[in-house]
């Protein structure tokens, strides 16, 4: 029952993500519930990789009889985080250019395309 | 005519015959046409737009705009819009907050079946 | 030279790659250069797709395999399942290559002169030739979680071209910061979706998901969730709400390439549905869901396209409902997929006209936003309320925006109307109301391109376009090209059918081929 601790993290973190993109109105926090989601994403992918009683998969001569944990979910941790580094600074660089454009950055406020 | 026929499941269809009857009955039209009358003298009072006697105001005028012209069409279908543009909010918010509903509710369809 | 063209399929990603880390370095000695390198290389990953589409629609699907001693092995000696990424082309995946290539290079040709006064052009063709890269691999791949990365790609280009424009007006970026919101969402959803399958069959490669799929309860939520971003980034009803702020916003040439890299969402989709699950869904249900999706849609698409008054907004809630045809026609495919009667009297069919009516929705409707674009570069303005009279000038824009509207409407001879015939016939025996559906959006389809012909073209000529000229020639080139394409599309619509489309459906519908060309062995 323990061992399901990182799954409902997950589900909390990516909740809580979805919340603040739902019902935040400044358009920082709409970025930080992004990052969020992304976090709790790879923190899927990184429990299922885990094996009970493991030693990290860094060995080339393993010790006798001892388990690794699961290697490709890191790897595609690893990209998905490097993907998240590139949306983040895109989607910061389009609010500093709404900024100067618009002069506020409340999502209320930021409607001329509509209808 | 085996070249160009689509075979839809219930039924044949070949553009080339299309276009050579539309062709054909082109020419019967400009046939048609060239037996009018000719009698009309260019750049006098007989090539210019006809109102009803109204002279005619600028250019701009005359031109009816892209929001006026189904009006009749819009306005009949007033209660069916209104409720429809006022959906589209353009708040970031809302695209977010149609994307988890949508995914609920397929959760509950595909869920249930 | 042939052992080059073995090495095709990685070209073809390669090629535009290359060139788009190579063009700012050159447009820092030259910026006259860096358009033509741009279609140039284009031109060249054209000529390698349809190098590849011979060989794949004539010889069956190919597989490359990166990183393999030899290119088809992609089980190594004592492996029972493959291990390393791996492209797997068959006749629907080189279908959507092939758009994307014309695509993209008309894209390339049209912005020789389109963006010819813009700064920062080698920003604007960086982003283009990720954009082509990503395209490609989205299509072309075999690996979901490569899939992954390549949407990302694609997201991430495409929105920082959405907000090109941003230093001349803030809408564009308003546009861009909303797709990109939308976007992220979708890919996140979509590396959870991988991270269930990852976790349960420990293989990352579609086909040996699919031969070893049994559909648990998380192979549920991983279609649920699959489905519903990917019809959202396909521009469906009712989460289509980026799709006008996006295409209207975007370069004209862009827009074009967005409506192909919304169509390869929509592959992703079909593949999902029909190579990764097949039978194992409950094909009825998901079915109708599809079905559904689709005609909302098509209705309320069109039904908002008609009170616009911006062309561009028009135009991308055009893209929406068309988008439910596609999406009619698969979804009827999906539904009879267990009933084999069904399938053989109209389901093929019904497959058949929805995917033969995404290569015509983007030759014709690529044509409707160059034109779009022909009359914002020539008056500067986009709202319908001022234009005026434009067919005295802009003759040759005018003829094509008349082919392309008339395709879109469903108007012999072109080709909309042979696809959507075929989606009519093949709807209504699987059920009538849907087929009046679709019919009456074509009616209302017409209506609304009648409104923006005679708002922009029709009329006297108005005082302040006097001075209005054709648009140069690089521009009319592109114009010319898809117009071209459309009537011979429309002239002869059953050789694309018997030899490109009919290929890829059933490639689509036969997931023990695909499985077996991975595997090996049936």
């Amino acid at each position: 029952m323990i061992g399901n601790f990182p799954f409902v993290t997950v589900i909390i973190l990516i909740g809580l993500g979805i919340y603040s993109l739902l019902f935040k109105k400044n358009l920082i926090k709409i970025a930080i519930g992004l990052t969020l989601i992304e976090s709790g994403v790879n923190l899927f992918l990184i429990a299922l990789g885990f094996r009970k009683g493991a030693v990290a998969p860094i060995y080339t001569q393993a010790p006798e009889g001892v388990k690794m944990v699961l290697p490709t979910p890191q790897a595609l941790c690893l990209t998905s985080i490097v993907i998240g580094v590139a949306t983040t600074a895109l989607v910061l660089s389009i609010i500093m250019i709404i900024y100067q454009r618009y002069g506020t950055i409340n999502t209320d406020e930021i409607r001329r395309l509509r209808g | 005519m085996r070249i160009g026929l689509l075979e839809t499941g219930s039924g044949h269809w070949n553009a080339i015959i299309w276009v050579i009857i539309a062709v054909i009955i082109g020419i019967g039209v400009l046939w048609l046409r060239n037996k009018g009358q000719e009698n009309y003298k260019k750049n006098t009072d007989q090539t210019k737009p006809f109102l009803s006697g109204n002279p005619e105001g600028s250019k701009e005028d005359s031109h009816v705009g892209a929001s006026h012209i189904y009006w009749g069409f819009t306005e009949a279908l007033k209660k069916y819009y209104e409720p429809l543009v006022k959906l589209h909010t353009g708040n970031v918010n809302d695209y977010s907050g149609w994307i988890v509903l949508m995914m609920a509710i397929i959760f509950i369809i595909v869920g249930v079946s | 030279m042939s052992s080059i063209l073995m090495h095709a399929p990685a070209l073809v990603i390669a090629l535009p790659l290359l060139a788009a880390f190579f063009t700012p370095i050159l447009g820092r000695f030259n910026r006259k250069t860096i358009s033509w390198l741009a279609s140039f290389t284009l031109g060249l990953t054209l000529l390698l797709t349809l190098f590849i589409a011979k060989q794949v629609l004539t010889n069956g699907p190919i597989v490359y395999v990166f990183g393999g001693t030899e290119i088809g092995l992609t089980l190594p000696f004592g492996y029972t399942m493959p291990i390393r990424i791996i492209f797997q082309i068959d006749a629907m995946g080189i279908f959507m290559g092939l758009i994307t290539a014309v695509v993209a290079f008309l894209a390339a040709i049209y912005s020789i002169s389109y963006m010819e006064q813009h700064t920062g052009l080698d920003k604007y063709y960086t982003l283009l030739l990720l954009l082509a890269t990503s395209m490609f691999g989205m299509e072309l791949t075999g690996d979901i979680f490569n899939f992954f990365v390549f949407f990302e790609i694609a997201s991430i280009s495409s929105v920082a071209l959405v907000a090109f424009r941003s230093t001349i007006s803030g809408e564009p970026a308003e546009a861009g910061l909303k797709y990109m919101v939308v976007s992220s969402i979708s890919a996140l959803m979509v590396l959870f979706a991988i991270g269930l399958f990852y976790g349960q069959y420990d293989a990352l490669n579609i086909a040996t998901i699919a031969s070893v799929m049994q559909f648990t309860q998380l192979d549920k939520i991983a279609l649920i969730l699959l489905v519903t971003v990917l019809s959202m980034k396909a521009g469906s009803v009712p989460m289509h709400m980026w799709t006008p702020d996006a295409y209207s916003e975007a370069p004209a040439a862009i827009t074009m390439v967005l409506v192909a890299a919304s169509q390869a969402s929509l592959y992703a989709l079909f593949r999902i549905a029909f190579s990764l699950y097949n039978v194992t869904l409950n094909t009825v249900t998901v079915g109708w869901i599809i079905i559904i999706l689709g005609v909302l849609s098509m209705f309320i698409g069109v039904t908002i396209a008609i009170i616009q008054s911006d062309i561009k907004r028009l135009m991308a809630y055009h893209a929406i409902s068309q988008t439910g045809y596609m999406l009619l026609g698969v979804g009827v495919g999906l539904a009879v997929l267990t009933n084999p009667a069904a399938l053989e009297s109209y389901g093929i069919k019904a497959m058949e006209g929805g995917i033969f009516h995404i290569m015509n929705h983007a030759m014709y409707k690529g044509l409707l936003f160059l034109t779009a674009g022909a009359l914002f570069y020539r008056t500067g303005t986009r709202d319908l309320n001022k234009m005026g009279g434009l067919a005295h000038n802009m003759v040759y824009t005018a003829v094509f925006f008349i082919i392309g509207a008339a395709a879109i409407a469903g108007i012999p001879p072109f080709n909309g109307f042979a696809s959507k015939l075929i989606i009519y016939e093949s709807v209504y025996q699987f059920n009538p109301l849907l087929s009046i559906i679709a019919m009456l959006v074509s009616i209302l389809t017409l209506a609304s391109f009648v409104k923006v012909f005679h708002s922009a073209f029709l009329g006297p000529q108005l005082e302040s376009y006097k001075s209005v000229q054709e648009v140069p020639k690089s521009m009319v080139l592109a114009m010319a090209t898809l117009a071209c394409i459309i009537v011979f599309f429309g002239l002869f619509p059953e050789l694309i059918v018997k030899y490109i489309v009919h290929p890829a459906v059933m490639a689509l519908i036969d997931q023990a081929h695909y499985t077996a060309t991975i595997l090996g062995g049936i």
